[in-house]
């Protein structure tokens, strides 16, 4: 008889804590590393495009000109291509589900504006790169 | 004689996982023939190597089937290595051997739930599909994902599991080890499952060599037709290895072989663990395959042996990617089985086959 070859198991199922979780009212915590869904650092973000290339699915979108960055996440297949290809490292996965919605749409992350100070910073590093690559340049001539 | 009758068997049908399609030739209660018809789920998955470069195709790959997902970017990834004359790090073909065989032992266990469920014992269905979960537990703490894992790179693995995640692998084996063994005794020595399966769909041992049947299905009708002995990748650095055999060839070898495997897998997980080197998992593989260059794989699924074939044409797509699944080998066998038994055994034999029709028609 089947049931009693399965006895201790059958008594375990019957007496024991529930194998299973009441499921809304509670939920299971994600482990960690978790393969959920992608998320981006805009402010770290250089708009290259090669995570658009490396996609399998075709779920990225970079538009250059706009300054913004998309992704489909219903395309999307939690591969992890585009983290691991990021020169910024700006792309990681969330160990967050998408959560479910009535139609298809894109999420749309945009460049985030630039402060007068973050601008003259740039502007400054770049003229200090700028002198520094003259010097290097001068320095060259005066030896030949 | 009463007049041949055809009836169609599935593509739904409440016992099939998959999408099976049989038209069975039936007189009175008895099956006469059974005919596959093949391309329901077709999906042309190889056409789209045209589309996906060398290092996209892999997360297809994986696609073919859920069940032997983790099988077929392993097997896909080691072509492509051979392809482009590359070898994976050691580690790293460790850590495949060990997913490998946590993905078979998870495949086993869902079909002996299948199964169970397909003769009327519930109860010993979900304990079984209770023990599998446990296993997904493992793929989703080690890997990120749960059935389609995206652990393989051409080159090596996506993530490096620690000493600690290791140990965790053992500890949930050792608990699934306890419990299998009861579940397992319910299997092999119950009456009621007894009674269901000895002597049902018998394939004697030279019909499983005329037709090249493979895998487990093979192996019940004492064909020693197992891939992993041929040492590839990872499984070189076993020990020991011996395929496991029966003699009978009926449902219940069949059943008694997959349980043994699954014993079997945890004895090579344990093993790759406690000898696993140290070092890198990720070569970055550089270039392209070259023009006309050919390689072939070949891996042990759950279902059996699946052979691989890439051709390249020089660029970062390949020419041609070729799978030859175990299902498609064993479906002359299957027919073979089904013929001469009785309908209300026909779900049955077609179970412990274990067909995979997503595998089967891509």
């Amino acid at each position: 008889m089947g049931s009693f070859k399965l006895g201790k198991m059958t008594l375990r199922s019957l007496f024991g804590k529930p194998e299973t979780i009441c499921y809304p009212f509670e939920t299971k915590p994600a482990p960690h590393g978790l393969k959920g869904s992608i998320s981006i650092d805009m402010a770290q973000c250089i708009l290259c495009g090669i995570c658009q290339k490396s996609c399998p699915a075709s779920a990225i979108t970079v538009d250059k000109p706009a300054g913004t960055w998309s992704i489909d996440r219903f395309r999307c297949v939690q591969c992890g291509s585009c983290t691991r290809v990021c020169p910024k490292s700006c792309l990681t996965m969330e160990p967050d589900y998408q959560k479910p919605a009535t139609s298809k749409f894109a999420d749309v992350f945009a460049k985030p504006e630039e402060t007068d100070e973050e601008k003259a910073a740039k502007a400054a590093a770049k003229a200090a790169k700028l002198e520094a690559a003259m010097k290097a340049k001068a320095e060259r001539a005066e030896k030949e | 004689m009463g007049q041949h009758t055809v009836i169609p068997f599935g593509p739904q049908h409440p016992v099939l996982p998959e999408p099976l399609h049989l038209d069975l030739v039936v007189d009175d209660e008895k099956v006469i023939e059974a005919i596959p018809q093949i391309g329901f789920i077709h999906r042309g998955l190889e056409k789209l190597t045209e589309t996906r470069d060398y290092n996209q195709f892999i997360y297809i790959a994986e696609r073919i089937c859920g069940i032997c997902a983790f099988g077929h970017s392993m097997g896909y990834a080691e072509t492509v290595e051979s392809l482009m004359g590359v070898q994976a790090p050691k580690r790293a073909e460790y850590l495949r051997v060990i997913l490998h065989e946590l993905s078979r032992m998870h495949s086993h266990i869902l079909w002996m739930g299948l199964a169970a469920d397909a003769f009327g014992f519930e109860s010993l269905f979900m304990h079984c599909w209770r023990l599998r979960e446990r296993v997904l537990d493992i793929f989703e703490a080690t890997t990120g994902g749960r059935v389609i894992l995206s652990a393989v790179l051409v080159g090596g693995m996506v993530r490096d599991q620690d000493a600690q995640m290791l140990q965790f692998i053992k500890d949930k084996i050792a608990s699934i080890e306890d419990d299998y063994a009861q579940l397992c005794k319910t299997f092999l020595e119950d009456s009621s499952v007894k009674s269901r399966l000895i002597g049902v769909g018998t394939i004697s041992e030279e019909d499983a060599r005329n037709y090249d049947m493979v895998g487990p299905f093979a192996r019940a009708s004492h064909v020693a037709n197992d891939a992993r002995s041929l040492g590839h990748g990872g499984y070189a650095y076993l020990s020991d290895f011996q395929p496991i055999l029966a003699t009978d060839g009926d449902c219940y070898a069949r059943v008694k072989v997959r349980a043994a495997e699954v014993l079997q897998s945890i004895s090579i997980i344990n093993e790759m663990i406690d000898s696993i080197p140290s070092g890198p998992i990720f070569e970055p593989v550089k270039g392209m395959p070259a023009a006309g260059a050919q390689a072939c794989g070949v891996v042990e699924q759950p279902r059996g042996e699946c052979y691989y074939y890439a051709l390249g044409n020089g660029t970062k797509y390949l020419e041609r990617m070729r799978m030859r699944t175990p299902t498609s080998m064993n479906l002359a066998g299957m027919a073979t089985a089904l013929a001469g038994c009785d309908l209300a055994d026909v779900n049955m034999i077609v179970l412990t086959i274990d067909p995979c029709i997503s595998c089967t028609e891509r």
